[in-house]
């Protein structure tokens, strides 16, 4: 170094491509992660609280808030009327009144906002509001809205070649319905803002969202002010899913509203049933199907269309019904396809975006119609999802124009899955077992998941980041992606390790914040790592072709001759550490702060032909489940899963392996017990832990078998030729919920259809199971 | 304003004066400088509140010892802790920051990922390694089902869990127990707690006599055992309830006679209390009970309380009617006994008069040669709430049907006795044919309601469908149980 020793040139600790801990585990194991709620609060903040209609649908004729008013400690009591800017935050289309204005669109709907000095008086006096309300009659479901024609936004259609030809030529055809329940995010911790006032008109927000951008934009807008008067920062969030994406800003524009008219501080953390009846969900689907196939159980033709529960409102329905269109495939050629979308207006929460954003249920269909296919021809189903895959050279182009330009992937995971999972010596297993059984049945399914990668909005595969070097060495990390649980700042920080070469120790990732990196896409669709670690990389980048040109003409040596590796700076015959040469940089004048910016490339869509590229690449994976079902109840086991996820290039191996279980067990609990159940006012009933069952330790499969596939690095430029994870593994579950299936059909010995919508709740379990019993 | 709330927090003593008396103890903390816990719920289940308390107890050879249990900070009201022990997320690690086994377990295993659980996992893991559970897998998930996790999918809290297998379990806490017990001992009482602020008030006889003269004076008081289901009418139903009188410390209402043919149960014993003893005279029974709420819900929950309140969803009454409880109650020192069958007069009504309590619940053990069995069916195995939950207890003579008891619960606006079944089975020869057709009685027994947890027509299915498992468990075909097959 500069005393000439070489005490610190070491291998760097925390590069890409090795396991680290989470950057925050050591703190979130003592409680000293912080999270909004957890922050000291400001003298004077005042605490926040909202009514909720509980009508679905109806005109409010007029609202007593006397009471509210007079309950001690409050200091405001808010309606539409109150709101100085735009009362629509609407993410993407109008359609999302702030507080609802004289007509309420479903039940949850906040109608008024209060703001108390402590949280109990704000709930207590939000209790006492006493609206009056003219009912109007309501759409629940997806498909009275489609029988009566009531969309957000209008349907749209991927066609490829002539499905209708296909199925009058096929020689099997099966039509059918389905429906794939919706899910509830439930985050850990539920929806937060704090909100502070400053100087001017300022604020400054303390949000718990995936989008601070997003939060900025629509509390300037309710306010009418300038988006560079409002500040929003996410340290962390307690869990999202996409639950935070864009419900985030109704929660702190509220907060914003009442900190507004008291110029006071003003958190509003909702309890757990306000945030599950206001805020939306995963969108549920009505699917109807038509699908031609020969002997094989090759598609040959299908129409499909998809009807979603968009709620009252569009927010990101149009997103979530385009993915569940792109999905309707999964890893299978579709020669003539037409594949519709439809997003159903309903006097229900407005539904929103959450992990896998409707590619679940586009996936969820075309698995149940393959299943279909190979029951009806008494296939293995293996069989004939692997007959479907997509192949080059003249079955790899999708039904919206894309070529799977790596179709030889999911062959080569078939294979190593079926092997190592022993697929067809555990099928024999199954058959004995269901043979010698009468009650208890088994069933095995394998599925595989083909999971896009990029928004569907084309300006959102963009990202930024700030990255600054001090003159000790040390470097602070800026970027717009957001921390959920998925270990992105940890990514991020290995990236620039790598690339500075120093320990990532010596790098702290700062909270989000919108005055250091504006305008950042959401922390969504699986691209945080991708588009954010580009960003940064191109920051440091930035940094270090700065340094090396210092370092060049410091030394006087050819630029290539400076070279940055464990943990040191050499160029020529001189090394020195890094800090060090941060020092001497800094005392050079050279600028150690920089900016990255990064946009995906490739991809392109033309919306009126429903054509194009929508993903610069894909995800894949499989998995193999067997279910165990008592079809005296319907309850079931999972007694062994094998899953086999694509994460080639791994930035962080620990981290992504418990994105792909944490993912497959959210899918498990999607399509099993976790019902969403609105009662016949339209009224979301399951709106608490103990009545919506998300799964416990015990649910996950007891033997789980869990293996990344590291062999196919990204074949497009990603950072380090790694593949996003934050979603697919998700759809793995789907082998589930048809090995439930399997087994229901084992009761009947196979020769008998089943019908088995999801959530396979253990009633919907044992309603199969009696299906199939009348059939004998 | 009066009385103060004693306990110790971490190692030191603390008196709180003037918190209303149904403060939760996750709101006294998270307004005193300890964010660690976290509220996920408010309503016990999710288990992001999990906090640790620590009991006196016996231990075999007669010494006092330190016992922990994890329990939900976010439904106990402040003064039931009164002389306990509280340890929190904040408290465990050494001084000098050198994490906890269970939480270097955690950041080795990869245990956290959005952290907003993992508080609750920590001290949930610190009180089953503190309960000399043998860590196998069983006893692992026993010690977690109450604890949520939306981000990992557990796999790697469970191998933080079996790593603790491996580690030396004496902690500083184990190391420390006899300091822990000398405060704990600095802060017994010597008269019974009672506080009242903000116009409500809070009292904790430590005798049956204290008690039934507290309720003399305020015979509408709300009385409360562990609290968690009073802690909810709190939290989530937004009550008033100005006087609470806890049973908690009444010294009786603890006890457990073990006699030849029935158990005698305290009306204020746990359901963790009570297991140990179920499962040496009544295992099926335990089988049962251990899927009552989760553990934290049975280290404060009593098998009194789940009677009193009078759900018709809870799961303890089937097996206890199938049996034929008899309930003690107790009004000013008079007692009278009730059977369990005629204690329900409708929907959360039942006979106890104002100023009445549950005292003992006398539970008659199966007698040689009957055979008993009792199930819950729900959504999800564990911490969850039955779509039908049914006991059966048959006696036979030769072949045919001597006697045959049941309970169901999730049927009707009570748990309630299936008495055409039962009397359409006697007599009668136990067959699968006999027993499927008596099932048909079940229509005229219930008429079920469908609602989120399940609909008219399940419920009636699993009804029936659990009798026909009770008759092939009654012959011996228990390879048809998910229970037996699985676990």
């Amino acid at each position: 170094m500069a005393d000439g020793t070489n005490h610190g040139v070491r291998p760097v600790q925390g590069g890409v491509h090795t396991a680290q801990a989470h950057d925050s585990a050591l703190r979130h194991v003592t409680g000293a992660a912080p999270y909004v709620d957890d922050l000291p609060e400001l003298p004077g903040t005042l605490h926040a609280a909202v009514r909720l209609s509980d009508k679905a649908h109806a005109r409010i004729l007029g609202m007593d808030l006397s009471a509210a008013r007079a309950t001690p400690g409050v200091h405001a009591v808010v309606t539409y009327d109150d709101v100085p800017g735009e009362l629509d935050i609407g993410a993407v289309l109008p359609g999302d009144p702030l507080l609802a204005p004289d007509l309420v669109e479903y039940a949850g709907q906040p109608v008024v906002a209060v703001a108390a000095e402590t949280m109990g008086a704000a709930r207590a006096a939000a209790r006492r509001v006493e609206p009056f309300y003219e009912p109007l009659p309501a759409v629940l479901t997806p498909e009275e809205a489609l029988a009566q024609g009531l969309f957000v936004s209008p349907s749209q259609t991927m066609r490829r070649g002539d499905a209708a030809a296909a199925l009058a030529g096929a020689p099997h055809r099966l039509t059918g319905d389905l429906r794939v329940g919706g899910q509830d995010h439930f985050y850990l911790e539920t929806h937060i803002a704090y909100v502070i006032p400053g100087e001017g008109g300022e604020l400054h927000v303390h949000s718990s969202t995936q989008h601070p951008s997003e939060v900025q934009h629509q509390v300037a807008r309710v306010l009418g002010l300038p988006m560079n008067a409002v500040t929003v920062e996410c340290r962390r969030m307690g869990g999202a899913f996409g639950g935070k994406e864009s419900q985030a800003a109704h929660v702190a524009a509220i907060a914003a509203l009442l900190a507004h008219h008291t110029r006071r501080p003003v958190k509003f953390r909702m309890d757990r049933d306000d945030d599950m009846l206001m805020t939306g969900k995963r969108h549920d689907f009505f699917v109807r199907y038509d699908v031609g196939f020969d002997g094989e159980g090759r598609i040959l033709g299908l129409e499909m269309e998809l009807a979603a529960r968009c709620g009252m409102s569009p927010d990101l329905s149009n997103g979530v019904v385009d993915r569940a269109m792109f999905h309707a495939d999964n890893a299978y050629f579709l020669p003539d396809a037409t594949i519709t979308g439809h997003r159903c207006r309903t006097n229900t929460v407005s539904n929103t975006a959450f992990r896998g954003f409707g590619g679940p249920q586009g996936m969820a269909a075309i698995e149940h119609v393959v299943d279909e296919v190979a029951r009806h021809l008494g296939r293995d189903a293996l069989d004939v999802r692997r007959a479907n895959l997509y192949a080059a050279p003249d079955r790899d182009v999708t039904h919206y124009g894309m070529r799977v330009e790596d179709a030889d992937i999911l062959p080569e995971l078939f294979e190593e899955l079926e092997r190592s999972s022993d697929y067809r010596a555990r099928r024999r297993e199954v058959e004995a077992f269901n043979a010698a059984n009468g009650i208890l049945k088994k069933g095995l399914a394998f599925t595989p998941v083909k999971f896009g990668i990029s928004f569907t909005a084309l300006h959102l595969n963009q990202a930024a980041a700030l990255v600054h070097v001090y003159t000790d060495g040390s470097v602070q990390v800026n970027h717009g992606g957001t921390e959920m649980g998925q270990g992105i700042h940890i990514k991020i920080a290995q990236i620039v390790a790598e690339e500075f070469q120093i320990d990532a120790a010596r790098l702290r990732v700062t909270a989000s914040v919108t005055d250091k990196v504006p305008n950042a896409p959401p922390s969504a669709a699986s691209t945080g790592t991708d588009l954010n670690g580009m960003a940064a990389l191109n920051a440091a980048r930035a940094i270090k072709e700065r340094l090396t040109a210092f370092m060049a003409e410091h030394c006087q040596v050819a630029p290539e001759q400076v070279v940055f590796r464990d943990n040191a700076v050499f160029a020529g015959n001189h090394a020195l550490s890094f800090a060090e040469v941060a020092k001497l940089a800094y005392l050079n004048r050279v600028p150690l702060s920089a900016t990255g910016h990064y946009k995906t490339p490739k991809i392109h869509w033309d919306p009126v032909t429903q054509q194009g590229r929508p993903f610069f690449y894909f995800a894949y994976g499989v998995a193999v489940t067997e279910a165990l079902v008592d079809t005296l109840t319907g309850e079931y086991r999972f007694p062994r899963c094998d899953l086999l996820h694509d994460c080639s290039g791994s930035i962080n191996p620990a981290i992504d392996l418990g994105q792909v279980e944490g993912a497959f067990v959210q899918g498990l609990g999607w399509l099993t017990a976790e019902e969403l159940w609105w009662d016949g006012e339209g009224r979301l009933r399951t709106h608490a832990p103990s009545t919506y069952k998300i799964p416990t330790s015990r649910d996950l499969p007891a033997d789980f078998r869990v293996r990344l596939y590291d062999a196919r690095p990204n074949r497009e430029e990603t950072v380090h030729r790694s593949k996003a994870v934050g979603e697919p593994p998700l759809m793995l579950a789907l082998s589930g919920w048809l090995a439930l299936k399997d087994a229901v059909a084992a009761l009947g010995g196979h020769r008998h259809p089943v019908h088995l919508d999801a959530p396979a709740t253990p009633e919907r379990v044992l309603l199969a199971c009696e299906a199939v019993r009348r059939r004998g | 304003m009066s009385g103060a709330v004693r306990f110790v927090l971490g190692g030191r003593v603390v008196e709180v004066r003037g918190a209303e008396p149904t403060t939760t103890v996750l709101q006294w903390l998270r307004a005193n400088g300890r964010p660690g816990s976290k509220e996920g719920c408010a309503e016990g289940d999710c288990g992001a509140c999990t906090v640790v308390l620590g009991e006196l107890e016996e231990a075999q050879d007669g010494t006092p010892r330190v016992r922990y249990r994890a329990v939900n900070a976010c439904i106990l009201f402040l003064p039931m802790i009164d002389g306990k022990l509280l340890l929190t997320v904040e408290d465990i690690a050494d001084e000098d920051g050198a994490l906890h086994p269970v939480q270097r377990a955690l950041v080795e295993e990869h245990g956290s990922q959005c952290g907003f659980c993992t508080p609750g996992f920590v001290m949930a893991l610190f009180a089953l390694l503190h309960s000399g559970a043998e860590l196998d897998d069983e006893s692992i998930h026993d010690g977690l089902a109450g604890n949520l996790c939306r981000c990992t999918g557990y796999r790697p809290i469970l191998d933080a869990a079996r790593r603790l297998r491996t580690t030396d379990a004496e902690d500083r806490f184990a190391r420390a127990d006899a300091g822990i017990v000398a405060l704990l001992t600095s802060v017994r009482r010597d008269a019974p707690l009672a506080i009242s602020a903000g116009g409500n008030g809070f009292q904790a006889p430590r005798t049956l006599g204290e008690l039934t003269a507290a309720l003399e004076r305020h015979p509408d008081a709300t009385l409360v055992a562990g609290g968690t289901d009073v802690g909810l009418w709190v939290t989530k139903q937004h009550k008033a309830l100005p006087t609470l009188i806890h049973l908690g410390a009444v010294a009786e209402l603890h006890t457990i006679v073990e006699a030849e043919g029935h158990l005698d149960v305290g009306a204020a014993v746990t359901y963790a209390d009570l297991l140990p003893v179920l499962e040496r005279r009544l295992p099926s029974f335990a089988t049962l009970v251990r899927r009552i709420g989760a553990a934290q819900v049975r280290n404060l929950g009593t098998l009194g309380g789940n009677i009193a309140n009078g759900s018709p969803i809870g799961d303890s009454m089937p097996a206890l009617l199938a049996l034929g409880a008899v309930l003690v109650l107790n009004r000013g020192g008079t007692r009278r006994e009730v059977p369990l069958d005629a204690f329900y007069l409708d929907y959360r009504r039942t006979e106890l008069k104002r100023g009445e309590f549950v005292e003992r619940i006398r539970i008659p053990l199966p007698a040689p040669g009957q055979v008993f069995a009792t199930w819950k069916v729900s959504k999800r195995r564990d911490q969850d709430i039955s779509a039908v939950c049914a006991a059966f207890l048959l006696t036979l003579d030769g072949g045919t049907v001597a006697g045959f008891r049941t309970g169901y619960g999730g049927m009707a606006a009570t748990p309630t006795r299936a008495r055409t079944l039962e009397t359409a089975l006697l007599g009668e020869p136990w067959s699968i044919g006999t027993v499927t057709a008596a099932a048909a009685a079940l229509e005229h027994d219930f008429q079920p309601i469908g609602d989120f947890r399940a609909s008219d027509r399940y419920r009636a299915l699993v009804a029936r469908n659990l009798l026909i498992r009770f008759f092939l468990h009654s012959v011996g075909e228990d390879a048809y149980a998910l229970e037996t097959a699985h676990g």
